[in-house]
């Protein structure tokens, strides 16, 4: 087994059952939860969550190939996020997202997730993310930032350590 | 009062409301409730009523027997409910008919009840663009194969296209691919690009079959039918997906590329893998059997069957079919054969013969050994056969017609207590002539296991020591049977019969379910109906005139088997009659 | 001269208010909750008597205040629908998916002010014998999760939630559930299938109304953020009183999100009704005027779902003269009153109350173009005519703005657009991925035309065929 509950998440996984009367609606959040411990949610884990909730894996794995937050494989130390919707767009969300690519060898054309060789960097553009009013924004892992010029785009990846 | 067949075992119902509604302007009263897929009474829902009306609504996800889940899109009509005035009462027209207020939604016929005074129209030109529009997206992405598609003939999209679609499409992009030959699991393919996820298959494994196993992953056009991966699709009911999915989508490994479907001469028939006795298609050409599908039958099996039954055919055209009529070893003829034996049971004293006939021959068979049995004062059994049951199907007896054999006194209720009386009378030379119809009690009898083989679905239990020593103090061995094997190698009158494919006749199932089935295909060779050989046999040894044609011999047994009392061939129709066992 | 209105976002941006309970509490927090639980049995005419839910209710009716989520439904009447008599739990769900595109206030009052809605919501559980609540928020915003759970681990220990709250023997437990990036967990139906954990696929109605068979099949009431917060304020001036501000059958304020081509883009509370269009855009105290130098293409007034205005457009707006007879009165686009019910007259609507501007510099074939990308992205497949339809316009707009494009696709488009909406899929996003097609190509046809004829002149010299494009995504 590749993927191995440690006690904590045992622990966080029972709270999070407590607060739904079925057992089955604690999945999304199951997955979050595993998702920030391990970065991704293996097949192995599918099948743990599947027991644990006393459901088929089939059930886990519909939903987790439903929501594109939830990742199938590892991805990059530093996940980038660009918002690609229309008032995004019009506040120059593709240019940024182009910089992003450029920047690190990857393919602007892509709008899906792209790592990085170097497994540093996953970028890719996601739809609205609720705050239009200051475009562009993107996220880097569950930092958001608003505003995003190039120059400050430098900046954030210069942070990435 | 005698048993009389009953012909459904119903209490009688609360009478139900029934309402008027109007289908494309002619009025139709239905029950405002009706069973729903799991047979709970609900209300009644447009496609329900317009079904009753014979008014074809085109449906994809809809399926009776399924939960309603409203996702194709194909059964949209439009409709009309009697307008309110201010004091919320109906407005009545001067003709005094309900003023009708159209509904300016469609509505999905599979999912909304009808209600008193509604209207339904199923053929407005809004009503044929929606259903144009829906075919023409769900054809955008189609591969378009047709030609080498196992569903042709049987496609729900093929046969609406042509009904209600357009001709030409107007798409010009890119189609979405998706993965073409997937293997589900042991016995199913999927053609992902095929399928237009109408959740049959899912609903049919996870609420009927009790087998979550299918699901939709990905998203939007990008959803696609699978399982978990590495987890095979295996149930024991994954073959019913096919049926139920209204493309070519799903196709049975079995199948596949076997045979246009549209070249299959379809016969009524049961399946005899166990005693729940599926209502079934058999599909033939040229004499050859190429599949089984299940039939309605909601007395029986709904209309599903189990994997086991419905790929349990290929014994019937084995290659080691007895094609030959054998007297002594030496080919012989039907006439010479029965004379001679007729001869020697005739002169046979009363107690020396005995009957091991199977609980897979006919009622009407069962019924003439019985008449063999009376005159010749034999003692008989058959041979039991058990083996795994389930929740929803399958039954753990595995001979077709358990019941047939007791009701006609073949057996007692406990199959089997006189196979040890048969045995200590061969032992001590009582019994000098056995007569064995389909059972290899040579090859059971001396290994006593539990065996599990193509041809027995069920394990076989006999504790019994009919071992070929034994046999072999016999004068005189009669088998009947489809196969050669170790019994037939020692019979003395080698009798080749049919299988049910074959022949016509009835069972009565583990519940007491009388269902009569057609015949198929010919028997091989010289092989013949055991009820035509039986009927001249009895008609020789007892002088009893019988009958020839099954109806006759059914009617007849009717009449006097208590059970039987009351039916006829006729009445039985094509999902038979429950009698009290 | 159209003002801001801060009645939900009172405190939100002044200096120095944190999203802690100590400082709600300082603001006079959870005494709405207070007020509640003081309401007594009235004694009504012919004996009959009102609880104190009813009359929670009563107010939140005669308050007038419409969902803020989208539909603009009564919300009164929403609870109004609600299964009393199944025997069944009843539960509440607070939609915070804030997935329609433009729009961002939900975000506001979650990261600056949870306790207006925890309290909002207590009200309305209380109103409505709730025991059990959840927020569903977006999984793009895991600060706000955060942010939420701290506050209600906060109202936890203060007795403003759990066991006998404040000795009213009233028991409500409130839990965060995540979505995971998903505009249709938006849809409420999809949203309460989302939070059983299973794939977020809206239901059919009939027969699964939420008010009677919603969330685990019991009656269930789905409420957007803003909604609840409001319930806390119609509670706490009375429902007469709130119905004061605003305009007739568009009481109360809402948070206008304005983005895209204007100066100010952001935030703006306003009494409903009582600022038009124009103002917003171009008033100092909004969103300032566009760009310099930039004149008005297009606007989109209420999210992305709403059909387009175009600049110029004019409307026939109902109105009363001075006698109080309905008259016409033809008024300008930017001079619709920015409420429910003008720009539905319009043809559109304010819908989850998001305005986008666009200037004289968008490519209005783009601009439609990235909305069909996120619709085909996001519609969650279920139905036949979304789930192709969706992707279909996509791939058309996609080749239409990569070069590929044909001067008929202006009339396909509208021809595959028009097999969608109106009834014929299972939810309203049907509807939201159609409507933007519909009414971009109806008031910007030339523009649809002129891009494809320009594609055909250019192949027609290079002599080649429209090429099929796979669409960038996925
Ligand atoms: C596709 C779609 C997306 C929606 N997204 C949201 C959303 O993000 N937030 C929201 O509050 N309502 C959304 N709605 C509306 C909800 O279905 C529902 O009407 C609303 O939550 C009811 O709350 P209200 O009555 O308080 O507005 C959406 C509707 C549709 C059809
Ligand atoms: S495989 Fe067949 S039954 Fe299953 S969803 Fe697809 S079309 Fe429907
Ligand atoms: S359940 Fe029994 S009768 Fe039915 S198909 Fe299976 S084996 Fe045949
Ligand atoms: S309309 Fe679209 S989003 Fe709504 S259920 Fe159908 S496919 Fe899903
Ligand atoms: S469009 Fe980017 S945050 Fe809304
Ligand atoms: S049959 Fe599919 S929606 Fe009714």
């Amino acid at each position: 087994m590749s993927f191995q509950a440690t006690p904590e998440l045992e622990a966080e996984v029972n709270e999070l059952i407590s607060h739904y009367p079925v057992k089955r609606a604690a999945s999304l959040m199951v997955l979050h939860a595993i998702q920030e411990k391990f970065g991704w949610i293996s097949s192995d884990a599918v099948q743990w969550t599947a027991k644990k909730l006393e459901l088929q894996p089939i059930n886990v794995f519909e939903i987790l190939t439903f929501y594109p937050m939830l990742r199938q494989e590892p991805q990059g130390k530093y996940a980038i996020k660009v918002c690609r919707t229309l008032s995004c767009a019009l506040g120059g969300a593709y240019e940024l997202h182009h910089h992003f690519c450029e920047k690190l060898g990857l393919d602007a054309h892509k709008h899906g997730p792209q790592t990085t060789k170097d497994g540093k960097f996953t970028v890719e553009f996601v739809e609205c993310l609720a705050s239009c009013g200051t475009a562009p924004v993107m996220m880097v892992g569950e930092k958001f930032y608003e505003g995003v010029s190039h120059k400050k785009a430098d900046e954030i990846v210069a942070g990435c350590k | 009062m005698s048993t009389a067949a009953t012909t459904e075992t119903k209490t009688a119902a609360p009478a139900i409301e029934k309402i008027k509604v109007k289908i494309d302007g002619r009025e139709i009263e239905v029950p405002r409730l009706t069973a729903d897929w799991s047979g709970k009474l609900t209300p009644m829902t447009m496609i329900q009523a317009c079904e009753l009306a014979k008014t074809d609504v085109p449906h994809y996800c809809w399926h009776p027997k399924l939960p309603v889940v409203g996702n194709c899109r194909m059964c949209l009509v439009e409709f009309g409910t009697p307008a309110l005035g201010p004091d919320r009462k109906p407005v009545i027209n001067p003709d005094g008919t309900f003023k009708i207020a159209k509904s300016p939604r469609p509505a999905i016929a599979c999912a909304t009840p009808i209600s008193p005074g509604m209207e339904i129209y199923t053929k407005t030109p809004a009503v044929k663009q929606m259903r144009e529009g829906v075919l023409e997206s769900l054809l955008i992405n189609h591969p378009l194969d047709c030609p080498i598609c196992d569903q042709a003939g049987e496609c729900k999209l093929q046969e609406y296209s042509v009904d209600y679609g357009q001709s030409a499409s107007r798409f010009v992009e890119a189609k979405v691919h998706k993965p073409k030959a997937v293997d589900l699991g042991p016995r199913i393919m999927l053609d992902a690009e095929r399928c237009i996820l109408c959740t049959r298959c899912i609903r049919f494994t996870r609420d009927i079959a009790k087998d979550d196993a299918l699901g939709i992953i990905n998203r939007g056009s990008y959803n696609t039918i699978a399982t978990f991966p590495g987890m095979p699709f295996d149930n024991n009911y994954t073959l019913n997906t096919v049926d139920v999915c209204p493309v070519g989508a799903l196709t049975s490994k079995d199948f596949r590329f076997q045979m246009r479907a549209w070249f299959l001469k379809e016969t009524k028939s049961v399946c005899t893998s166990c005693a729940t006795g599926c209502s079934v298609l058999f599909g033939s050409r040229e004499e050859k059997i190429y599949r089984y599908t299940p039939r309605d039958n909601d007395a029986v099996n709904a209309s599903w069957m189990c994997d086991a039954g419905r790929l349990n055919y290929k014994w019937i055209a084995r290659a080691d079919r007895l094609k030959d009529v054998l007297v002594r070893g030496q080919k012989s003829t039907w006439t010479a054969a029965l004379n001679e034996l007729s001869d020697k049971l005739k002169k046979a004293p009363v107690g020396s013969v005995a009957i091991i006939a199977s609980a897979r021959q006919t009622n009407e068979e069962l019924w003439l050994i019985s008449k063999l049995k009376a005159k010749l004062g034999a003692i008989s059994d058959s041979i039991a056969r058990v083996g795994d049951a389930d929740k929803l199907l399958v039954s753990a007896d595995k001979n077709s017609n358990t019941n047939g054999a007791r009701l006609t006194g073949i057996c007692f209720t406990e199959m089997g207590v006189n196979l040890q009386p048969i045995t200590d009378g061969i032992e001590s030379g009582k019994i000098k002539t056995l007569i064995v119809f389909g059972e290899n009690i040579a090859k059971h009898g001396v290994n006593k296991e539990k065996l599990r083989d193509s041809e027995t679905v069920g394990e076989v239990v006999t504790e019994h020591s009919l071992t070929p020593e034994l046999l072999a103090k016999l004068e005189t061995l009669v088998v009947s049977d489809i196969h050669a094997n170790e019994t037939t190698k020692l019979a003395h009158f080698v009798l080749p019969g049919a299988t049910h494919a074959e022949k016509r006749g009835s069972f009565t199932n583990g519940k007491g379910r009388v269902q009569k089935f057609m015949k198929a295909v010919e028997a091989p060779g010289d092989a013949r109906a055991e009820w035509e050989f039986l009927h001249d046999l009895v008609h020789n040894v007892t002088g009893q005139n019988g009958f020839v044609t099954i109806e006759g011999l059914f009617n007849q047994m009717a009449k006097e088997v208590p059970a039987f009392s009351g039916l006829t061939w006729q009445a039985i129709g094509d999902t038979g009659v429950t009698v009290q066992i | 001269m159209a003002q801001e209105y801060k009645l939900i976002l009172k405190h939100a941006d002044e200096a120095g208010y944190t999203p802690d309970i100590e400082c709600y509490l300082r603001h006079g927090g959870y005494d709405t909750l207070k007020k509640a639980f003081a309401f007594q049995t009235k004694t009504l005419a012919e004996g009959k008597t009102q609880t104190p839910q009813e009359q929670l209710r009563q107010e939140v009716m005669t308050s007038g205040l419409r969902g803020r989520g989208g539909a603009g439904f009564s919300c009164g009447l929403k609870w109004s629908f609600v299964d009393r008599k199944s025997g069944k739990p009843i539960y509440l769900i607070c939609n915070a998916d804030e997935s329609e595109p433009g729009t961002f206030k939900d975000r506001q009052i979650i990261h600056k002010d949870p306790h207006q809605l925890i309290e909002g919501m207590i009200i309305s559980c209380f109103a409505n014998d709730v025991k059990l609540a959840y927020i569903y928020i977006r999984g793009e915003m895991p600060e706000g999760a955060k942010i939420l759970n701290a506050a209600l681990k906060e109202a936890r220990a203060k007795g403003f939630l759990g066991k006998n709250i404040l000795g009213s023997g009233f028991d409500c437990e409130i839990h965060v559930h995540r979505g995971a990036g998903a505009y249709i967990c938006g849809e409420e139906t999809g949203l309460i299938e989302s939070l059983e954990g299973k794939r977020p696929y809206p239901r059919i109605k009939p027969p699964y109304f939420p008010a009677v068979l919603g969330l685990w099949m019991c009656p269930t009431i789905v409420n957007n953020v803003e909604t609840l917060c409001n319930v806390k304020h119609i509670v706490a001036m009375g429902g007469a009183e709130f119905a004061k501000l605003g305009t007739p059958n568009n009481t109360g304020t809402r948070i206008v999100s304005l983005s895209g081509h204007v100066k100010k883009p952001g935030y703006y509370e306003i009494e409903v009704g009582k600022a038009t269009l124009r103002e917003l855009i171009e008033d100092s105290k909004f969103g300032g005027g566009l760009r310099d130098g930039r004149k008005l293409k297009a606007i989109i007034p209420g999210g992305s779902s709403s059909k387009v205005l175009k600049a110029g457009e004019k409307f026939k707006l109902k109105k009363k003269d001075a006698e109080g007879k309905d008259i016409l009165v033809e008024t300008d686009m930017l001079d619709l009153p920015y409420d429910f019910d003008s720009l539905a007259q319009a043809g559109t609507m304010s819908g989850s109350s998001a305005i986008i501007v666009m200037d004289d510099s968008v490519d209005i074939v783009g601009a439609l173009a990235n909305l069909s990308e996120f619709y085909a992205h996001e519609s969650c497949g279920q139905c036949t005519p979304c789930r192709e339809g969706s992707l279909w316009m996509n791939k058309t707009l996609h080749r239409l703005t990569h070069g590929e494009g044909r001067a008929q696709d202006a009339d396909y488009l509208v021809k595959i657009a028009d097999n969608i909406p109106g009834g014929r899929t299972i939810c309203a996003f049907g509807e939201a991925c159609s409507w933007p097609v519909q009414s971009f190509l109806a008031k910007f046809k030339d523009d649809f035309v002129a891009k494809g004829k320009a594609d055909e002149e250019r192949r027609a010299k290079e002599t080649s065929e429209p090429k099929k494009l796979e669409v960038a995504h996925h």
